[in-house]
């Protein structure tokens, strides 16, 4: 680690005014961030903590009927939350590493940084969830910008996250054996006009949505519907922990699994 | 009736206490009076020359004492070998130098070039990220057998190629071997790789050199297993130091497995600078740099081929094993994949032929040397896995091809060079039959079907040879110490006890066990006694913990310097009783004259010793101390049989174990928990290596892929099941007081082949012709295998 100072504003107002310092970055949970400072792979001048932020902090439902989640929250804290209104979003978020993670990391942290092979992004994408930041609102379908890459702007800070509810949903991870991160995960929400079906852990480009198994569950949603479909191993990614054509497989598998879980 | 106390109770592990309070006391909690701090420059090439090292601005940065590079040690020894192997053209093994810090050239991603010591940890950090190094990349070695082509990289210029020997055993043997096998009427043939693997422990290493100019002391306090082999190999070969002016002290170590058993390039490192900038000099291995600086284990690549009769009896056994060195050669590097492996390719079976040649190839990747099991479970893995693919070949029941070729009478000569003192196969298989309700397989079966799932039964015998080692013979061998140890019983006035032991613990629960086997020999509780270990100042002497030889070496030095304490106790009790010595018995702490009422406590005999007024001081000395070596007779035989019970998920590739069980002979037992306790943690880590753990380097680049634990899967609690453990087979070890055996490696001997038995005959029932699967059995592996 570097030196480094630490500022804890507790509006979003001052967090943004913060974050204009030279070489500032936000500080979530910590738990992407500190582990990277560790290893001297960054070197920012002053951390901002978005820790101590009560408007980024709380879960409501909008007049809209939107789930909304501060960006703050916790994994711990949405999987407990969410449990009775949205059960598939819940169990993602219980599932994130250990409970040492979810006490600390965030859905703005893991939003943000968009690890390609993180939970959130599916449920976000799947969900044709919209973020919110201290300037705008942006919809999933347009945050997600590949691997670590999204629409965020220097300084931009996730406040808050806007999520349909679906009818129906189911996140199953497959875990990669070290990390226990989604060697691919699979994350199908059915909603009145439609279902969406997003995969993380498993593309070059990040998390994206598999439309021909969407289409193919618009009309039927049972896992019979994907028989014979199967995902495209190009570019996906191929490393110790599975080959590309492995990881294609398991998006069929994983999607069928999905949908038959469905809640 | 279980006893609550002495040999074969299962008391409580009094060192628990302060683990799990927090309370131990590691080498890292040490901290002295002016420490300075070390941050190792590390190589991030596999490969390479250096040109220049230029650490003119490190040395002006805050904080700095002293920037040091190879040039620091030149003149100074490298970190030596301490076992000759002596190759199958009788050439000796190539030892190439091993500095402490590079000299020329770095050989692998880890290798140190240079060390910042500075005030604080930080400092040194930012000081050594200032030191400019050029380094002219060569092209990498990495696999085994593309480093012995012609033309290869080589990692030690010095060297005509990347063979360090070449070694065949029983060299004698080799023609009828090969005849045997041509004309055998079945031959299985294999080939696997028995995968690198890194130790993991819980703790890191580290070291703190201290240096006292007023007496010229120079003490290392290390993460060590074995405080007085490093004492012997840095004071002798690489610093220089004698023996009076070197102290090493191991204090708590949270676990080693074999990878701190080695001397390494820290430890001298810190004792030599402490010296030279007259201040303690400490180093704190991250985690990060364990991955590419401890010893790593394994890394075998095998053919091995077993020849039947037409009634299926084993007829040979032929071997062709590459063993990866790494870049240098490690303390014990060079006899792991020899005298601990091809000793043991008899395994439980009565083959008449056995041959191996094996040849250990440096490569541009981090030393290997012994890892739990080391060498054992090398052999096992191949013996038992080709039993069950010949099995499998035959349409025979493995259980029943092993059962017809076991060995049934002891002592039994091996055709590789040992002698089995004691064992009984068959009993062990009977008691896994049972254990693991083998009968009721077929059922379980049925119903995992029924849900889509495959299931698997996995069955292996091992058998290790432990209680290292019989000086003479492994002098021999090509040892280049011996493997005695030492223990020291210090009575104290009052008849409380202090055992001083050359054993280390490091999680076996010696602090425990040690004082049991006294306590029962004294007839005095337990709690009277403590064990001393891990200090050069403080032990005798004793070559530490490895090899599952603690108990059954250092043990019976304990036994024997008891035995010397009770007879010079008697002395002392038959004076106070006016009696014959001839007829003085102790029995629960009481002296007592046969055949009279007589008696006195064992208190009042020691009481006597400290202070001799009514006593024989014309016959002994005052006091009650008495130190004993042991050199053991023979290696002790530990064996056992091992089911793997596992779903397979068809879909994912997804292995799940479902029931593990182990019926082990460890001979005598001293403490039935512990002993359990050893083999689950040993079978914790068999499984790792057979479905998790896998160390890869890139072999274009050496570059390690699997460097963290975000791609190195260690084995977590939901990873293994419960398991069914049995140690009711005893076969006493016939040489040695205690009769044990060991039991410390067994666990992880015995359960990597049973595991992938197990995937296979899952695979098989499922229809999918798989003759191999190389561990770990990843998922995608499983699949993969699946596609065909
Ligand atoms: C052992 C372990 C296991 C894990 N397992 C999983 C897993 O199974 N699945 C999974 O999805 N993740 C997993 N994670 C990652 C975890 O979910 C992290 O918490 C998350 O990815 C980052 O969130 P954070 O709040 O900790 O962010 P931080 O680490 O604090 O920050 C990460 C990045 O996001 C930025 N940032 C933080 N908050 C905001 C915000 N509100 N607005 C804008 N930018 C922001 C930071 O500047 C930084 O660039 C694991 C982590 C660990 C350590």
């Amino acid at each position: 680690m570097y030196a480094f100072e630490v500022e804890r504003p507790t509006s979003i107002a001052d967090a943004v005014a913060a974050l204009g310092r030279e070489d500032a970055q936000a500080l979530g949970g910590g738990q992407t961030l500190i582990p990277t400072l560790k290893q001297r792979l960054a070197s920012p001048s002053v951390l901002v903590s978005l820790t101590g932020i009560a408007e980024m902090q709380g879960i409501r439902t909008d007049d809209a009927g939107l789930l909304c989640i501060g960006g703050g929250s916790r994994h711990g804290v949405v999987a407990k939350e969410v449990a009775a209104n949205y059960p598939g979003l819940a169990g993602l978020a219980a599932h994130i590493g250990d409970p040492a993670v979810r006490n600390r990391g965030t859905i703005g942290g893991s939003l943000a940084n968009n690890d390609p092979s993180a939970c959130y992004p599916a449920a976000a994408l799947a969900s044709k969830a919209t973020i919110v930041t201290n300037t705008r609102e942006i919809a999933a379908d347009d945050f997600f910008q590949g691997m670590f890459t999204t629409a965020l702007e220097e300084g931009e800070i996730i406040t808050e996250v806007k999520f349909p509810v679906p009818q129906a949903s189911c996140y199953i991870k497959f875990e990669q054996p070290a990390s226990r991160f989604a060697l691919v995960g699979v994350f199908v929400a059915k909603f009145a006009d439609g279902v969406r079906v997003a995969v993380t852990g498993a593309s070059n480009n990040g998390v994206f949505r598999w439309t021909e198994a969407e289409a193919a569950l618009a009309s039927n949603f049972s896992p019979s519907a994907l028989e014979g479909l199967s995902a495209s191993a190009d570019d996906m990614i191929a490393d110790l922990h599975g080959s590309a054509a492995y990881r294609a497989h398991l998006v069929g598998v994983l999607t069928k699994r999905a949908v038959a879980a469905a809640k | 009736m279980p006893k609550d106390t002495g040999i074969g109770a299962s008391s409580k592990r009094r060192e628990d206490v302060r683990f799990l309070t927090g309370n131990g006391r590691y080498t890292d909690d040490i901290n002295i009076y002016g420490q300075t701090y070390v941050h190792f420059l590390r190589s991030d090439v596999a490969h390479g020359r250096i040109t220049s090292i230029d650490t003119s601005a490190a040395e002006s940065m805050p904080g700095v004492v002293r920037v040091f590079t190879g040039k620091d040690f030149e003149g100074i020894g490298g970190l030596p070998c301490g076992w000759l192997v002596t190759d199958k053209h009788g050439q000796p093994m190539k030892e190439p130098a091993h500095p402490v810090l590079a000299q020329g050239k770095v050989r692998h991603v880890g290798d140190p070039i240079a060390a910042v010591v500075a005030e604080s940890l930080a400092e040194a950090r930012d000081a050594a990220e200032a030191i400019m190094v050029d380094i002219e990349e060569l092209p990498a070695v990495v696999d085994m057998k593309k480093a012995l082509e012609s033309g290869a990289s080589k990692v030690h210029d010095d060297l005509a190629d990347n063979l360090c020997f070449d070694w065949g055993f029983v060299e004698e043997n080799r023609e009828a071997v090969d005849n045997a096998i041509a004309n055998s009427a079945h031959v299985t043939t294999l080939e696997l790789v028995n995968n690198r693997l890194v130790a993991n422990p819980m703790e890191p290493r580290v070291a703190v050199g201290e240096y006292n100019r007023s007496d010229d002391m120079s003490t290392l306090h290390t993460t060590s297993q074995n405080p007085h082999v490093i004492r012997l190999l840095m004071g002798a070969f690489v610093l220089g130091i004698p023996e009076h002016k070197l102290r090493v002290v191991a204090p708590d170590v949270g676990g080693g497995f074999g990878t701190k058993i080695f001397h390494y390039a820290e430890e001298a490192f810190c004792t030599f600078a402490s010296r030279q900038v007259q201040r303690p000099v400490k180093w704190t291995s991250t985690r990060s740099e364990a991955f590419m600086s401890d010893a790593q284990g394994r890394d075998h690549v095998t053919k091995i081929e077993l020849g039947l009769d037409a009634d299926n009896n084993f007829t040979a056994l032929r071997c062709l094993t590459y063993a990866n060195m790494g870049a240098y050669l490690s303390t014990f590097a060079s006899c792991t994949p020899t005298w601990l492996h091809g000793t043991l390719l008899a395994g439980n079976y009565k083959t008449p032929l056995i041959y191996t040649n094996v040849k250990a190839v440096f490569t541009n990747t981090v030393p290997v040397d012994a890892y739990r099991g080391a060498g054992r479970p090398e052999a096992t893995f191949q013996i038992e896995r080709v039993i069950d693919k010949a099995a499998r070949e035959l349409g025979v029941d493995p259980i029943k091809l092993r059962r017809q070729n076991f060995i049934t009478e002891f002592p039994y000569a091996t055709p590789v060079a040992v002698e089995y003192d004691t064992g009984d196969y068959v009993a062990t298989m009977d008691k896994l039959e049972e254990i693991a309700d083998i009968a009721g397989f077929a059922a379980r079966r049925a119903e995992s079907e029924k849900n889509g799932k495959l299931r698997g039964l996995g069955v292996n015998c091992y058998i290790e040879a432990c209680g290292i080692a019989p000086s003479k013979l492994v002098g021999q061998l090509g040892a280049r110490a011996g493997l005695y140890d030492a223990a020291t019983v210090r009575v104290n006035a009052t008849g409380s006890i202090s055992v001083m032991v050359g054993a280390h613990s490091h999680g076996q629960g010696h602090e425990t066990a040690f004082p049991q086997v006294v306590a029962e020999m004294l007839g005095i509780p337990e709690d009277q006694i403590d064990i001393v270990h891990g200090d050069t100042s403080k032990i005798p002497f004793g070559m530490g913990t490895y090899g599952s030889r603690s108990l059954a070496v250092c043990g019976s030095a304990m036994v024997r310097a008891t035995e010397k304490i009770i007879n010079k106790a008697k002395k002392i009790a038959a004076h106070l009783m006016e009696a014959s010595e001839a007829d003085i018995e102790l029995k629960n702490g009481q002296f007592t004259v046969a055949g009279t009422d007589k008696s006195v406590a064992w208190g009042d005999v020691t009481l006597a010793a400290y202070v001799p007024h009514n006593y024989p001081l014309e016959d002994i000395e005052p006091g009650l101390e008495e130190t004993a070596f042991y050199d053991p007779s023979n290696f002790t035989y530990p064996s056992g049989a091992y089911c793997c019970e596992l779903e397979l998920d068809p879909e994912t590739g997804k292995v799940t174990i479902e029931r593990f069980s182990a019926a082990d002979d460890f001979g005598n037992i001293i403490n039935p928990m512990i002993v359990s306790g050893q083999v689950h943690g040993g079978i914790a880590q068999g499984i790792g290596q057979a479905l998790l753990e896998n160390c890869a380097y890139d072999p274009e680049t050496g570059q390690l892929l699997s460097a963290s634990y975000m791609d190195y899967a260690m084995p977590r609690a939901d990873d293994v099941p419960f398991y069914a453990v049995d140690h009711s087979c005893q076969t006493p070890c016939t040489h040695n007081p205690l009769g044990v055996k060991g039991c410390g490696e067994a666990g992880a001997i015995g359960s990597p082949p049973a595991v992938i038995n197990a995937v296979l005959d899952a695979l098989n029932s499922g229809g999918h012709k798989v003759e191999h699967i190389n561990m770990p059995a990843t998922p995608s592996r499983v699949w993969a295998a699946m596609q065909g």
